[in-house]
């Protein structure tokens, strides 16, 4: 299936991938970030339960420093 | 000096210099200049993870204590700001925001209609908004209105090092804004940031002027004594200033005869 993560379209080989997975296959640690899914934040208890699905806009964000 | 914190959403805020978080040359540094500012109230942006990136959380480097704002910068309309608003706060960053709202990408100026409209939205959701604006005070009284937690007008362009460019109307507002006034932007120099205070303005934050510094961690202290004085010289009433000269030694018993 094609999924966009953060502005970049890509393809997934798994038949099911959670959010969970996702992280940890990017090496992301989950703290402090965000995953907002479709427009909508998806709170941290759900992304094991949550898999893609084709044509999901994934978007993942953490805090940078700024003025 | 009897005590004089400035209070905003129920927070004590002491140090009236608020610091914020870019361009400094490591997580570690920045953390030192806020220390060395004694700073209660810091800036971080939100922006995407970039894949595989194991790069340290910025947040744990701020010290306890301080009171994170995130900004919204990045977003284009009020809807954007919303958005980031509302990210922030589910990654449990708190609920103080800054509104930048930028559409023109030369100047930074930012999109006051946009910041207006992004404010009303923010503080019914309950969070406690700081927009950043250009200097103007029918938008000034609004953002007041609907529940700003303070308003910040702009020295002059982000990043530009000028100084208080804005100077009469921000002063304006001052005299007519019963929320707190904190000019955020364009400050260059400590004596910058002192002469926003010494007018009465509740704070200042500086970024660009301390992070790219030969010595930032001095330059934040530097930056944080001028507030003090401009703080303290506020309260002590100045004198007005005027056109002639009122001497200051007495007219009277000169050692000449005739007058």
């Amino acid at each position: 299936m094609k999924v966009r993560i953060n502005g970049v379209d890509e393809m997934i080989s798994e038949a099911t991938l959670t959010l969970q997975q996702l992280i940890a296959d990017r090496g992301l640690s989950p703290k402090k970030i965000v995953i907002e899914l479709n427009l909508s934040i998806v709170p941290r208890e759900q992304w094991p339960q949550i898999t893609l699905q084709d044509s999901d806009i994934i978007e993942i964000v953490s805090f940078v420093g700024g003025g | 000096m009897k005590e004089d914190s400035l209070e905003i959403g129920g927070v004590k805020i002491n140090c009236r210099l608020f610091v914020g978080t870019g361009k400094f040359s490591g997580h570690a540094l920045m953390r030192e200049v806020l220390l060395a500012a004694k700073a209660d109230v810091t800036t971080v942006a939100l922006r995407r993870v970039e894949s595989g990136a194991k790069a340290d959380n910025i947040l744990d480097y701020i010290p306890s204590g301080c009171k994170v704002m995130i900004n919204t910068s990045g977003a284009r309309t009020a809807d954007e700001a919303v958005r980031i608003a509302r990210l922030a706060r589910a990654a449990g960053a708190g609920n103080w925001i800054k509104i930048e709202v930028i559409a023109d990408n030369r100047y930074l100026l930012p999109d006051n209609l946009e910041t207006l409209k992004a404010t009303e939205t923010l503080v019914k959701e309950g969070f406690v908004v700081f927009p950043y604006m250009s200097p103007d005070l029918s938008v000034a009284r609004r953002l007041a209105e609907c529940g700003a937690a303070a308003v910040m007008p702009l020295g002059a362009p982000i990043g530009s090092n000028r100084g208080l460019k804005t100077k009469e109307l921000v002063a304006i507002m001052i005299k007519e804004i019963r929320a707190p006034i904190i000019v955020d932007a364009g400050l260059g120099k400590p004596s910058d940031a002192c002469e926003c205070m010494e007018m009465g303005c509740a704070a200042v934050l500086v970024n660009t002027a301390i992070a790219v510094s030969r010595n930032p961690i001095d330059c934040a202290r530097a930056f944080s004594q001028a507030v003090q004085a401009g703080r303290l010289a506020y309260l002590s009433g100045l004198a007005e200033s005027v056109d002639e000269a009122r001497a200051s030694s007495p007219l009277t018993g000169f050692l000449r005869d005739g007058d």
